[in-house]
């Protein structure tokens, strides 16, 4: 039953991307997007299919289900309802360290940011878990949402102050500083992908141990697990999901909450499961609000990083009311 | 002879602790002492005394300008901003209950500087820039409304205003990159900088005499207020045991404190983590009543901003960063440090 909804999921993620291909500014007809990869003829249309349309489908794609895959970990090893990428400051840490490289250090080239990217990643994770667990009752949802949000703040003034004072990186790096899909190359997907790879096969190696660290940490223990370890390898994971879909497509907010929870609210509380669905969730959310964003302005293109806020905050809310869990 | 100074009527009273008199009137003279000498420090470097020439008119020509027409007024807006943050932050605190609020975490910033992002978008050529503080404060306003019917669940618990204020900043703040981003290049980079929080280029007209009658009516009021947070800062069961029409209070200050950081932000952008270090750091100078916190906060905050704006506009010469990077790179460590010194209670 399951196998067969994971199926049905994936055919409406190949329908949405390919929706993704053929709708835009100029509809381009399903017959020349299929010729473009059959005999391609280097004609106008073909080119834009193959360097804009294919490549922005698969960026999205990819991105939406890393940062709701990175979402539903972190959800389960912090049992807390609203963990994800960017409440905890993972997407702004590594915003940060991409601008810092080109900007103060002079570094560039797309594996390097990449790495960069990672390791600001790590750094403002790391800082805002630690806070957020320090105390007596561990961590709770308040204390992590304050220390998510100052260090989003610090970072992102910092992030703003960097580009203010370098006007050549201004231009560029504005429109990735939302989370944007669009005018990203190939090549930017290619280099990050590696570390998307390793991190989604990391989160569904341990994806059988979350379900007993769901129950929390003394039932884990208790069971025989040995929880630690398994929470170091679904931090690495989280780090390389969000490190790599932030070099790719800045940072992107709420798909790393709303995923997961639409996931287990379909298909229960089995992460073995739950990281598959919510990985394929992730993905139709973003190229779906991708080719959303190219309609409500047009001609112009409303970043998709936008898009998933709007949508998202109405969820965030609704999660946050809830509050059973929170309190 | 008593041990307070009190103000009373029907309507209001106000309690003032004596022994901290010492502490205020110390912060007032430093606040003013580094108000002069930060007025002579620039590019071209003016002695302190000259400085006081100059404001009251003796000064040489060329120093009347340097001082009364460009560095004064900016001096002048660092004080007004802080201090109106740091109220707003102190009565937030007090009303949310949680050493950790601020007018940047809960979203209210966000808001008011996407009202003023919005103003320049859509009326920089057509309307005065005059109009761009109600904008902002209405939008402050807009946010907090919201905030409030989206955390109110048999009224407004601490913990759900902080959470949703959270998730609306958030989204407040890719709007207005949206806006940077559809906008032209010049409209981006003021905007940008806006978010950032900046006081570069402050005037007297544009300004100052723009900020003074919001902050000069609502600071006021807000001490006035100031026995409503000390009965809501013991909690909603207390309060509401001591008479206190808790909602109703809360729902109060809390427009007073948006006012505040709504004023602030129209004209000096998103400076964030005053509100949240000046409160924290007037409770460890004169305890945690707010009659004299409130005061103590207003002057801590006016000097923090003075000494970031001091540092932005001097350390990287020729450049002017923003303000507000500085005041994030001295905020977030206090916060981190905030947070694990709560850890028991946050």
């Amino acid at each position: 039953m399951r196998i067969f909804g994971l199926l049905l999921t994936s055919c409406v993620l190949v329908l949405v991307m390919v929706s993704s291909i053929i709708f835009g500014v100029t509809d381009i007809p399903l017959s020349t997007v299929w010729d473009s990869f059959i005999h391609n003829t280097g004609s106008r249309e073909h080119l834009v299919i193959q360097t804009t349309r294919v490549p922005r489908a698969l960026i999205a794609a990819s991105v939406g289900a890393c940062l709701a895959v990175a979402g539903a970990v972190m959800q389960v090893i912090t049992r807390n309802p609203i963990a994800s990428p960017s409440t905890f400051g993972v997407n702004s840490g590594a915003a940060f360290a991409i601008v810092m490289a080109s900007g103060l250090l002079g570094i560039s080239g797309l594996q390097a940011y990449s790495v960069a990217a990672l390791v600001g990643a790590a750094i403002s994770g790391g800082i805002v878990f630690l806070l957020g667990s320090i105390g007596r009752d561990g961590m709770t949802p308040i204390k992590i949402t304050l220390a998510g949000a100052s260090m989003a703040a610090f970072f992102s003034s910092l992030t703003q102050g960097i580009m203010l004072s370098n006007g050549k990186m201004f231009d560029q790096l504005l429109f990735w500083l939302v989370g944007s899909v669009a005018g990203r190359e190939m090549s930017m997907l290619t280099t990050a992908i590696p570390y998307m790879l390793v991190g989604m096969i990391l989160a569904l190696l341990v994806s059988r141990h979350l379900n007993v660290l769901a129950m929390g940490d003394d039932v884990a223990q208790g069971l025989g697990q040995r929880t630690a370890h398994i929470k170091w390898i679904a931090a690495a994971a989280v780090i390389l999901l969000a490190g790599g879909s932030v070099a790719v497509a800045g940072p992107i907010a709420f798909v790393g909450i709303i995923v997961p929870h639409i996931a287990r609210y379909l298909i229960g509380s089995d992460y073995r499961w739950v990281l598959p669905y919510s990985a394929l969730f992730g993905a139709i959310l973003l190229v779906s609000a991708d080719i959303g964003s190219r309609y409500i302005a047009m001609p112009k293109e409303v970043p998709v990083g936008v898009m998933t806020a709007v949508i998202g905050v109405p969820f965030f809310v609704y999660i946050a009311r809830k509050g059973k869990r929170l309190a | 002879m008593s041990k307070f100074i009190s103000l009373r009527s029907d309507k209001f009273s106000y309690l003032f602790e004596k022994k901290h008199g010492w502490v205020t009137l110390a912060l007032l003279a430093a606040t003013i002492l580094i108000m002069i000498i930060s007025t002579g420090i620039g590019s071209q470097y003016i002695s302190p005394i000259n400085v006081i020439r100059a404001v009251f008119g003796h000064g040489s020509a060329m120093n009347d300008v340097i001082v009364n027409q460009l560095r004064l007024p900016r001096i002048v807006i660092a004080v007004l901003i802080g201090a109106s943050l740091a109220v707003a932050g102190a009565v937030l605190q007090g009303i949310v209950r949680n050493p950790l609020a601020s007018p940047d975490v809960t979203g209210i910033t966000e808001g008011a500087s996407l009202g003023a992002v919005l103003f320049m978008f859509l009326f920089s050529d057509s309307v005065s820039i005059h109009w761009m503080p109600l904008m902002s404060i209405a939008c402050a306003f807009g946010v907090t409304f919201l905030l409030y019917i989206l955390a109110w669940k048999q009224g407004v618990s601490p913990l759900r205003l902080v959470l949703i204020g959270t998730g609306l900043s958030a989204a407040f703040k890719s709007v207005s990159y949206m806006l940077i981003i559809s906008g032209p290049l010049i409209l981006a980079s003021k905007s940008l900088t806006f978010m950032t929080g900046s006081i570069y280029g402050a005037s007297w007209n544009n300004d100052v005499l723009n900020l003074l009658p919001w902050v000069g009516v609502l600071l006021p009021l807000t001490w006035l207020q100031a026995r409503h947070v000390n009965v809501l800062a013991l909690g909603d069961e207390v309060a509401t045991g001591t008479g206190a029409r808790v909602q109703r209070h809360r729902l109060i200050l809390l427009l007073l404190s948006v006012a505040l950081a709504g004023a602030a932000v129209a004209i000096g952008g998103a400076v964030t983590f005053i509100g949240l270090m000046a409160p924290h750091m007037a409770r460890k100078l004169v305890g945690p009543s707010f009659g004299n916190l409130l005061p103590v906060s207003a002057l801590i905050g006016a000097i923090l901003l003075l000494i970031a704006d001091l540092i932005a506009r001097t350390a990287f010469l020729p450049l002017d960063v923003p303000a507000g990077v500085f005041t994030a790179a001295i905020g977030a460590p206090f916060f981190l440090y905030m947070l694990y010194r709560y850890r028991n209670q946050a």
